[in-house]
């Protein structure tokens, strides 16, 4: 970088870079405060909404518990534990994805495209009907599932190198073997099983109570730190194998680092809650369409994440008064018009072609 | 960030295995292939039936047989079927992936096969379809309406419908449609039992009445879509040069995307969603005779059919007597050949 910045010595093109930094930084900083607020706010609202109306201003006190007791019986015991579990899955998804789509530079590049999803899933559904597993153990088997598909992904792409088109393709078609699996198993299991696989394919953060959220804590601990430390090199990477190269990063290691990283983040919220469609795919370039500055944007993708899956919760618990709506179907209808946007976006700046 | 969508498929390949004289010899080989593995589709199963049994049962029917029942009520039906479904699947994919420039288009990213499922599982949960003759004309309509919608949110704005368009609106839908399947499916369990029956791409207890409903589709598109070859040699050049050499771009477009309804919309309804074959297959073809249409074509018709039923005998050997549903075995079949083509072929990075 230093040779760059001695070849911009001109004293009025300086103060311009300067004042267009703080300018971004300003931006990212507001951004990031609006999708923090965004993300209590909803928070609040699933904690408050339902067919037991807690007023807003009486959650906190009835989450520490010294509210009404029937207050604090609904709002402790129902729903706490689901609007909790909602933050880490949702902020996982969206930091995952922004990994994936800054390191494949390709916004369709998300974990349900690369076949983890679908790898994390058949371990689950494996392990739902055959095995008998449920709550603690389902969560490590679709994890584990989702490490092994991105290992195995990750192996069969690998040839001198790893090109990200390679790991895209590679991805859809491992992604292919085990969605052929999950539906073997899945028409072979008996009705009831059937259902409950069904539930949990759809990403459903129904009926979760607080055990099922420390998993899923102790793996973000890890992973969401160790993101963030390699957040530096993505962004090199982000302008190319080659200039990376030559700037001295090494490219194959970064970029494993990177991937076992969004892997683990995604894993870890599949074990959660199933393949919540929609929200890695989505909060990325949402992420980055808010803060303009061109990068990955992690944090606020994350947050971006949590709010998407706290919103489409409450909606799917509380849209139709008679049954619960999976967090999934939500988001997957939900994100088929930002798919669409998208497509009119391309339409009119001419790149539709 | 268009990169999946846009990179093109049929830019010429140096490394062709057959030149030019050996094309013709290369599909009449496959092609002797594919009578044996009909042939074989016939005889073995859960249970071997002699060729001669099936011969009889056609010259001279004795109703007291029940071998030969079990030929004309089960296997002549079934290898019909994955026959018919098999060249339909083929010919859809390669003219897929020809009209969107996009190497990764199967009848899955139009939205044919979710507007299939989620067809059908209204008509199972409004309507009480219970039979499979039921269920193929909700897949058929669910698949039409698909790529009208696909098509037609596709081709707003200036430039129509070009590929990357396509395959977005085609991703959307698909999004979309799986997660009202999934809403579909979870509000019944009576209705999601009948349906994942249907929904993994299966010939078992396909009948005659089905074969009966989807063969006039099938050839009928089998027949458009060879004569596509020619405006997709012209769109493999790229819109403007096409546009240069005189063919009109989006009728060929509109020719080639009913081909492609008319075809994988039958097929979906026969046999359910089977997302492989036709993405491998073209491949396949590709590797073999160069990027000339007039050549992938029909050897697209004639491997996938060869891959569906290979598949199928499969499935029915490996846990007999229980078996493979087939959408399962072209997976795990089809997926490792076209990781394969992916590992072999320079492709350039994104």
């Amino acid at each position: 970088m230093t040779p760059m910045t001695q070849l911009a010595a001109s004293p009025a093109s300086l103060a311009y870079v300067t004042k267009a930094r703080a300018r971004t930084t300003g931006r990212v900083r507001r951004v990031t405060t609006a999708l923090a607020l965004a993300v209590v706010l909803a928070f609040l609202l699933s904690l408050s909404l339902g067919d037991f109306l807690v007023p807003i201003w009486h959650v906190p006190s009835d989450v520490v518990g010294s509210g009404d007791a029937a207050e604090v019986l609904v709002v402790q015991h129902l729903r706490l534990p689901r609007a909790i579990l909602a933050l880490p899955v949702g902020a996982a998804l969206g930091m995952s994805g922004a990994v994936f789509q800054a390191l494949a530079r390709n916004p369709l590049a998300s974990p349900d495209i690369l076949g983890i999803t679908a790898g994390g899933s058949l371990s689950a559904v494996v392990g739902l009907t055959v095995l008998g597993l449920s709550g603690l153990f389902l969560s490590f088997a679709a994890t584990g599932g989702a490490l092994v598909t991105a290992v195995l992904i990750y192996v069969l792409a690998y040839r001198q190198g790893l090109s990200s088109y390679r790991l895209v393709l590679v991805g859809i078609g491992v992604g292919a073997i085990a969605l052929a699996l999950i539906q073997f198993f899945w028409t072979r299991a008996h009705t009831y099983d059937a259902a409950s696989a069904a539930l949990w394919l759809s990403g459903s953060l129904n009926g979760r109570g607080m055990e099922s959220i420390w998993p899923i804590l102790v793996m973000l601990a890890v992973a969401v730190p160790a993101t963030l430390v390699l957040a530096k090199r993505l962004g090199v990477l982000e302008l190319g194998d080659d200039t990376a190269a030559a700037v001295g990063l090494a490219v194959q290691r970064s970029r494993a680092l990177l991937l076992l990283a969004a892997v683990a983040l995604a894993g870890a919220a599949i074990g959660a809650a199933g393949p919540v469609a929609f929200v890695a795919f989505v909060s990325g370039p949402i992420a980055r369409r808010l803060t303009r500055t061109g990068s990955a944007a992690l944090v606020q993708a994350a947050l971006t994440g949590a709010a998407l899956v706290s919103v489409a919760d409450l909606v799917g618990r509380t849209a139709l008064s008679s049954s619960e709506v999976s967090v999934g179907v939500i988001t997957g209808i939900a994100g088929a018009p930002y798919l669409l946007w998208l497509l009119a976006r391309t339409n009119k700046s001419g790149r539709g072609n | 960030m268009t990169a999946i969508v846009t990179t093109t498929a049929p830019t010429p390949q140096r490394h062709q295995l057959l030149g030019a004289t050996t094309r013709p010899l290369g599909l009449l080989l496959i092609t002797g292939l594919l009578v044996v593995v009909l042939l074989a589709s016939l005889t073995l199963g859960s249970r071997y039936i002699p060729l001669q049994t099936t011969v009889d049962a056609f010259l001279h029917h004795d109703h007291t047989n029940a071998e030969q029942t079990v030929v004309l009520t089960l296997r002549v039906p079934r290898t019909l079927i994955g026959l018919m479904a098999g060249v339909a699947l083929g010919l859809a994919g390669a003219v897929m992936q020809g009209v969107s420039r996009n190497p990764l288009a199967d009848p899955g990213v139009l939205g044919i096969n979710a507007g299939a499922a989620l067809a059908v599982l209204i008509g199972v949960f409004f309507f009480g379809a219970t039979t499979l003759s039921g269920y193929v004309w909700f897949a058929f309509a669910g698949a039409g309406v698909a790529v009208v919608t696909v098509y037609a949110i596709a081709s707003i704005g200036r430039d129509g419908a070009t590929a990357i368009k396509l395959a977005l609106a085609g991703t959307a839908i698909t999004a979309m449609l799986g997660s009202l399947t999934t809403l579909v499916q979870l509000m019944d369990v009576r209705t999601m039992d009948a349906f994942r029956a249907w929904s993994v791409g299966s010939l078992a207890g396909r009948g005659a009445d089905v074969a009966d409903a989807v063969w006039p589709f099938i050839v009928i598109g089998s027949v458009l879509a060879l004569t596509t070859s020619r405006m997709l040699n012209a769109l493999a050049l790229g819109d403007d040069v096409a546009r240069a050499l005189g063919v009109r771009v989006e009728r060929s477009r509109l020719i080639c995307g009913a081909a492609v309804m008319i075809l994988a919309g039958a097929a979906t309804a026969a046999v359910g969603p089977v997302a492989f074959v036709g993405l491998t297959v073209p491949h396949v073809a590709r590797a073999l005779v160069g990027p000339d249409y007039r050549w992938i074509l029909p050897y697209s018709a004639v491997l996938a059919p060869l891959l569906f039923l290979g598949a199928d005998i499969l499935g029915r050997l490996v846990v007999a007597p229980a078996e493979l549903q087939v959408g399962v075995v072209t997976a795990i079949l089809g997926a490792p050949v076209f990781i394969a083509i992916v590992r072999r072929k320079q492709v350039r990075s994104l």
